[in-house]
């Protein structure tokens, strides 16, 4: 697979561990947080920390969509389901996530809720034009990868006049998750491993705020392993150079500027929300984006006035403090216990990508047999 | 008797109601291509002559969605699944029995083009349906077609394969590519198309298994690693025995295009389905002479040694990684769908 | 989070902005909406059935020469 097999070959990786155990300077600790579910996936699946001298340590961030949307959200698309007989459509990353009260769009589903799983917001497009009796809600989700098909999706059924086609807004924004994560002053780091896929739209140039304003070297990062291990060389290069800025390792697919026509049309049909309350991160101001008013006729939240539904913290789970890269996964009472993939308790448990679900799936080597 | 309507008609609710109607569908339909003296005993179960020696039986409910897709149908399926559930414990299959349940609605030319796909599938096989029922239920109550089928065979004398008997020491084994099933179906479904050459590798692992023992009857498990895939298979297989296990994943054959569609949609092939590929567990000493046997016979003729059985009391699977690495193949934790983050 | 993968341009319809990408065989259909210029060839990261951006072979080849370039410095 080109562009993948090159930058999954492991005699490389233990080259550039070699580099990175002989730069790294002994006095010191390096915390680096991998800010997206995609790099702790590569983390855990190729083993990257048995790599690592010991004082480089990598803490979990906040960048998996799936993790941080609020149970509320989902209990609010559920009540919209069931309520309004209507049809919802989500991608299939959501189907297991916790809702309030045990329950969850999966749960929804078998109680005879009509949700269907789409690949692509396109395919909720085409369930639209092929139900025009009914109305078909899209859950949008994630960060701003995720965002402009969305965008580009509320424009097509606009041009297509697709009356039936509502969009459930619940998108969020990187810059502003990370500037807050860095003001609150709460977590200890020293480098941030930053986002891939998100930066190919909003460039390389998006961090530098963040960058500045908190004093902290960021290295934009592929998420095959061996850009992981060529990333955190870099960081490791800055924090002993004492420098702070800015760099570009996924340079094959990452500008400066960013996706220009991908941003032109998110800001068309998107405006900035005041305030959105992420999990664990609590309400932030402007974080998120909202469906502008000229296209309100697709907004479900105007449509069917949702209105946000509080939940209740799950008790005992420190979801909350991984997603803000303050607790490891395993220091959590209920992981691997009364919290696993087959019965998530917590939304990191349920995203393969997420924190509690990567140290279940990949991590337990490690501790059961004592490697 | 009235002809059955094939080319344009549809199972409607008499055709379960077990009047003239139900005979119809059965002598011109089932009894037609699945033509054999058993079966044309008529009578409500079928009679034969019990072999000697210890005889096993197994039964699948099989559902797929959708019913026919590239490779193979819901029909041919349903013959090599239970055929292979048989002759996972060394067995030769003898026969079939086979229960449809039909929604009303359903075409009949669809449901023919299943029979007949089923019938080939079975006199291929050299195992025939000799008994079997069906039934209509209404409209929205079913998914066009169930169809359920139970298997019986017989084991030879010095055969003792159990999912318990891996032990320390010995050699994983799988018969060929992993995940081609699992990929043609994800293939055809819809709202997530797309074009591949890969087909479904359904097929009846009979001949391969009745070769292997031949040639080392000490064989400790066979497993076919349906849904869940290799991962659920050898988790199961390692609980079972209480050992853990040991692969490599540069030794697992996966076809590029499968690894492609994997990386497509978030999903690893361990955890894809196959229909025609076995999981061995030997001693490491007969590991090379069955690696022989099974690579001379088409079905596995891309077989390979894939890792070993260790003691471990966690019982774990773990996988040396391509990369260099090493992780847990966990369970699969509910059902594995296409992911975009 | 957001999986993306690299594959290769093999069709375009200019008209409809879509494209037929494929990945070691696997050919899909995906927009090419967000996209100013593709052309046939290209390796395009997908993501959620539609192209994020082009992957520059220049800069992909630079990345990888860095991997190379180690071997030199180490002791």
């Amino acid at each position: 697979m080109k562009y993948v097999d090159e930058f999954r070959d492991g005699e490389k990786a233990r080259r550039i561990a070699a580099l990175i155990e002989q730069e790294v300077e002994a006095d010191r600790d390096y915390r680096l947080m991998e800010f997206c579910g995609g790099h702790t996936h590569a983390i855990f699946r190729f083993g990257l920390h048995a790599l690592m001298p010991s004082n480089l340590k990598y803490v979990h961030g906040p960048g998996c969509p799936v993790c941080v949307l609020p149970a509320g959200r989902i209990e609010a698309a559920i009540q919209l389901v069931e309520a309004e007989k209507l049809i919802l459509c989500t991608y299939a990353d959501l189907m297991r996530v916790p809702a309030g009260k045990r329950d969850s769009l999966h749960r929804a589903k078998a109680r005879g809720a009509d949700i269907r799983m789409v690949y692509s917001v396109n395919d909720a497009l085409a369930i639209a034009r092929n139900n025009p009796e009914q109305q078909v809600v899209f859950f949008a989700i994630g960060f701003e990868t995720t965002t402009p098909p969305t965008a580009v999706a509320i424009q097509i059924a606009q041009a297509e006049g697709l009356k039936n086609f509502l969009v459930y807004c619940n998108h969020v924004q990187t810059p502003p998750a990370m500037s807050h994560l860095l003001a609150s002053g709460e977590v200890s780091i020293n480098g941030i491993l930053g986002p891939s896929h998100v930066s190919t739209i909003i460039g390389s140039d998006a961090y530098a705020d963040c960058c500045n304003n908190h004093h902290i070297p960021i290295v934009i990062a592929g998420f095959e392993p061996l850009d992981v291990m060529q990333s955190t060389l870099l960081l490791v290069r800055q924090i002993n150079a004492g420098r702070c800025e800015v760099e570009n390792q996924y340079s094959r697919a990452v500008t400066p500027d960013g996706n220009r026509k991908a941003q032109a049309l998110m800001a068309n049909v998107f405006e900035q929300r005041p305030l959105f309350e992420w999990r664990g991160l609590g309400a932030l101001p402007d974080s998120a984006i909202q469906i502008r008013s000229e296209y309100a006729d697709f907004d479900a939240e105007k449509r069917f006035a949702i209105t946000d539904i509080a939940t209740a913290d799950i008790k005992g789970c420190i979801c909350p403090a991984v997603l803000r890269g303050l607790n490891d996964p395993d220091e959590c009472k209920l992981f691997a216990t009364a919290c696993t993939p087959e019965e998530p308790k917590g939304a990191c448990m349920v995203s393969s990508e997420g924190a509690c679900a990567a140290h279940y799936s990949y991590g337990r080597f490690k501790s059961e047999t004592g490697a | 008797m009235s002809r059955l309507d094939i080319q344009h008609g549809v199972v409607e609710m008499a055709h379960g109601s077990g009047g003239r109607v139900s005979a119809t569908l059965i002598d011109e339909l089932f009894i037609r291509h699945f033509d054999n003296a058993l079966l044309k005993q008529g009578n409500d179960s079928a009679q034969f002559e019990a072999p000697a020696g210890r005889m096993v039986m197994s039964t699948d409910a099989h559902v797929v969605s959708p019913l026919f897709f590239p490779g193979g149908d819901i029909g041919s399926l349903s013959v090599h699944g239970t055929i292979n559930d048989v002759a996972m414990s060394g067995a030769k299959p003898l026969y079939l029995s086979a229960s449809f349940i039909l929604e009303e609605g359903f075409a009949l030319a669809e449901l023919e083009s299943i029979v007949i796909s089923m019938a080939a599938a079975s006199r291929e096989a050299g195992v025939p349906v000799i008994t079997g029922d069906t039934k209509v239920v209404e409209r929205g109550k079913g998914d066009g077609v169930f169809i359920s089928t139970t298997g019986i065979g017989v084991v030879p004398d010095n055969v003792q394969i159990s999912g318990d008997r891996a032990e320390a020491g010995d050699l994983i084994l799988i018969s060929g590519y992993i995940g081609d099933h699992g990929t043609a179906i994800l293939s055809s479904r819809e709202g997530l198309e797309f074009a591949t050459t890969i087909v479904s590798d359904s097929a009846a692992l009979h001949g391969l298994v009745a070769a292997m023992v031949e040639a080392a009857p000490e064989i400790h498990c066979l497993r076919d690693p349906t849904r869940g895939g290799l991962a659920t298979t050898l988790n199961e297989l390692s609980r079972q025995s209480a050992v853990g296990m040991q692969i490599r994943e540069a030794d697992i054959p996966v076809r590029a295009e499968v690894r492609g569609a994997c990386e497509l949609l978030g999903l690893d092939p361990l955890y894809i389905a196959n229909e025609g590929k076995l999981v061995c567990i030997c001693p490491a000493q007969s590991a090379e002479a069955l690696l022989n046997v099974m690579q001379n016979y088409p079905l596995g003729s891309d077989a390979a040694i894939i890792g070993e059985v260790v003691s471990d009391n966690a019982h774990l699977v773990t996988m040396k990684t391509r990369f260099g690495g090493q992780r847990v193949v966990d369970w699969l934790a509910g059902e594995q769908l296409p992911r975009i983050c | 989070m957001c999986l993306a993968v690299p594959a290769r341009v093999e069709s375009l319809d200019a008209a409809a902005s879509s494209a037929i990408v494929n990945l070691d065989g696997i050919r899909k259909a995906i927009s090419t909406q967000l996209l100013d210029e593709v052309a046939i060839g290209d390796y395009v990261l997908v993501h959620v059935g539609y192209a994020l951006e082009r992957i520059d072979p220049d800069e992909a080849e630079k990345t990888l020469l860095l991997f190379d370039e180690l071997k030199a410095i180490e002791p």
